[in-house]
């Protein structure tokens, strides 16, 4: 019973064995969970990618929240947790293959909702890096930080289509994507140069600060890590510091 | 227990304005699924809602009326968040919301879907609903579905499904009043004769939420919305079965186009006129 | 993978004082790096983070309608009544931002506004 169900909400027919006050109307009403199934998910996959949907158009992206749904419907009923392949399947999917900035977008807004439903940390205390000596001391980082690096212009693109996003010529090449949630709640998208990139990866992978910062200056001739670890301190996302 | 007085689903849009003023709103009630993540936001407000106002736990995904048994998985995740916030009360549905196929796994389709009443579902839902009171440590409510169209193999009328399920496994039932009200419309019943038909001493909890109709030529059809003011004719029975029952812990449900935190207090406080007119009315009954 | 530390250190010609040679070097590029004073290095670091204004402003209010809080989606136990709108997403063509974002071309490799058009060719077989 519920296979043919299952295979009517998917479009097929209206299964068998299934009544209506008036024979004639069980199209439409069945029709109510086809659509029901249809626009729940469709509203789901726009809630989690809304730059998606503004870079496609409303009436695109429904079409296309329909495909995907078919291809990867969510595999539990917590749909904060849905669209993990969603950038995957915009960059097979020929329709979209002249927008090839989309992935990297769509990677974008699938962190930031990994990165607002993270674990909790508190910062560390400052006191405790004031005696810390950066040759030994490895700083944690919070559970909701993660760094993606783009083969495309994605934060620029991403920034630009927030409400309160400017027009003009973007940035051209590839970017990086810093995304945490701060001590507001907020998941901001930071763009890293290449030296503060480096020092995000090497601190993520457990080397201590003074190792992070030299292949910073690796990466980047001259730099300095002071602004982006204060900036990281005043997002509360040092949440540990271990000699 | 939830007290006998209005509740309303809480949306974190709402946050603010609630602390605020609750405006007499007695709890408070979330869907267990969106609150399985680690951290962050949903939790620290709901951390707060909790600490200041009794809890329901509402599960919309535990597929009960599933051909399949309950996902052990999504069980222990729900186990979990019951027990950090040990809600006053934890409800699920009659309806079934995941399918496995063979090629794609189990795909959940975030509807709540009907279910045939023949004894061999009887047998399947006593099944799972004891599932989830073992796995939980503590007892269901169910509560009745709205639904679209029926099925031909059913024997087993609505409410008899329901009060035998209650009486096979212990547990509580949740009126969703409006859902009568959009089933019985939409398949020709007599509300008030479902409602007679159930044991109204096994509801522990009452839903009223607004629906939507669509004008089919046999007449309307009711669409199950959360998106609307809870209709008249909806309030009329409500009132009835509290004459009946005594006040009982009333949520109305309001998820689709949201008004603003007054207007919806204010339909709360409608029912909690309703409750205390009940209240005074089993009091004259002594 | 970035060079191990104490390569950039060899060049320096640095062998100061120390046992253990790994630290040693990190200690000496700490210096190169943070300047001086190890100590007011990381001071600077030590900002209180900003709690209670953002607090405010993300814990209450303003999730509704903007994109700044990604709480993403929740489940309903509701129906619609807004109808599914039935498009072909292999025939329609993307039409928001996207075609008027001023991409550099260097961005996307292509001119766009006239490889739209070219997107029946990936049409499936009817």
């Amino acid at each position: 019973m519920m296979a043919a169900f299952h295979a009517g909400l998917r479009g097929g027919a209206v299964p068998p064995g299934l009544m209506a006050r008036h024979e004639d109307e069980l199209g439409r009403r069945f029709a109510i969970y086809r659509n029901n199934v249809a626009v729940s998910l469709g509203e789901a996959l726009a809630t989690r990618f809304p730059v998606i949907r503004r870079l496609v158009g409303e009436a695109f992206f429904a079409a296309l929240a329909r495909v995907y749904a078919e291809a990867e419907p969510p595999c539990s009923p917590v749909l904060a947790e849905w669209g993990e392949g969603f950038a995957g399947f915009l960059a097979g999917f020929p329709p979209v293959a002249e927008l090839p900035y989309l992935p990297d977008v769509a990677r974008i807004e699938y962190a930031r909702g990994q990165a607002f439903h993270a674990a909790d940390a508190a910062p560390v205390d400052p006191r405790a890096l004031a005696a810390a000596d950066p040759a030994r001391v490895r700083l944690r980082l919070h559970p909701s930080l993660r760094m993606l690096r783009l083969a495309h212009p994605a934060v620029s693109i991403w920034a630009r289509n927030q409400p309160d996003g400017a027009d003009g010529p973007l940035a051209t090449g590839p970017e990086v994507a810093l995304i945490l949630r701060d001590a507001g709640y907020d998941v901001p998208v930071w763009s890293l140069g290449a030296g503060d990139a480096a020092l995000i990866e090497a601190m993520l992978t457990g080397a201590p600060l003074a190792e992070a910062a030299a292949m910073a200056a690796t990466a980047e001739i001259g730099h300095a890590p002071t602004p982006l670890l204060s900036r990281l301190m005043q997002s509360g996302a040092v949440t540990g510091a271990e000699a | 227990m939830l007290p006998a007085l209005p509740g309303v689903g809480f949306k974190p849009a709402h946050f603010a304005a609630i602390r605020q003023d609750p405006a007499g709103v007695a709890f408070f009630e979330v869907h267990a699924e969106n609150y399985l993540g680690a951290g962050g936001l949903p939790h620290a407000q709901l951390a707060a809602i909790a600490g200041e106002f009794p809890l329901s736990v509402h599960g919309v995904g535990l597929s009960i009326g599933g051909a399949r048994g309950i996902d052990a998985a999504h069980l222990n995740r729900v186990r979990r968040l019951c027990d950090r916030y040990a809600p006053a009360s934890f409800s699920e549905h009659l309806a079934w919301s995941s399918h496995g196929t063979e090629t794609m796994g189990t795909a959940y389709l975030n509807d709540l879907l009907p279910l045939p009443y023949t004894e061999e579902t009887l047998a399947l839902v006593c099944d799972h609903v004891d599932q989830v009171q073992e796995g939980l440590g503590r007892r269901l409510l169910l509560e009745n579905p709205a639904t679209y169209v029926q099925f031909a193999q059913s024997v087993i009328p609505e409410p008899a499904f329901l009060a035998e399920v209650a009486r096979r496994t212990g547990c509580g039932l949740l009126l969703d009043v409006n859902n009568v009200f959009v089933s019985c419309t939409n398949h020709g019943w007599d509300p008030r004769g479902w409602l007679n038909a159930l044991p109204l001493d096994l509801v522990g909890e009452i839903h009223l939420g607004g629906h939507a109709a669509e004008d089919l030529p046999s007449g309307p059809l009711l669409i199950d919305s959360h998106g609307a003011a809870v209709a008249d004719p909806v309030w009329a029975l409500y009132a009835e079965v509290i004459a009946q029952a005594g006040p009982l812990p009333t949520l109305v449900e309001w998820d689709n186009d949201l008004p603003d935190w007054p207007v919806l207090a204010a339909e709360a406080a409608r029912a909690g006129a309703i409750l205390a007119q009940g209240g005074m009315g089993l009091a004259r009954a002594c | 993978m970035p060079p191990a530390p104490g390569a950039k250190c060899e060049g320096k010609g640095a062998r100061p004082f120390g046992f253990d040679r790994e630290i040693e070097m990190s200690a000496m590029t700490s210096r190169l790096v943070f300047g001086a004073s190890l100590a007011c290095a990381l001071g600077a670091m030590a900002v209180t983070p900003v709690m209670a204004q953002d607090m405010e402003k993300c814990f209450g209010v303003s999730l509704a309608g903007k994109n700044d809080c990604a709480a993403g989606p929740g489940t309903t136990c509701a129906g619609t009544s807004t109808v599914d709108y039935q498009g072909n997403a292999w025939a329609l063509v993307p039409a928001g931002t996207c075609v008027t974002m001023e991409l550099p071309a260097a961005a996307d490799g292509m001119a766009r506004a006239g490889s739209l058009q070219a997107l029946e060719r990936d049409l499936p077989n009817a």
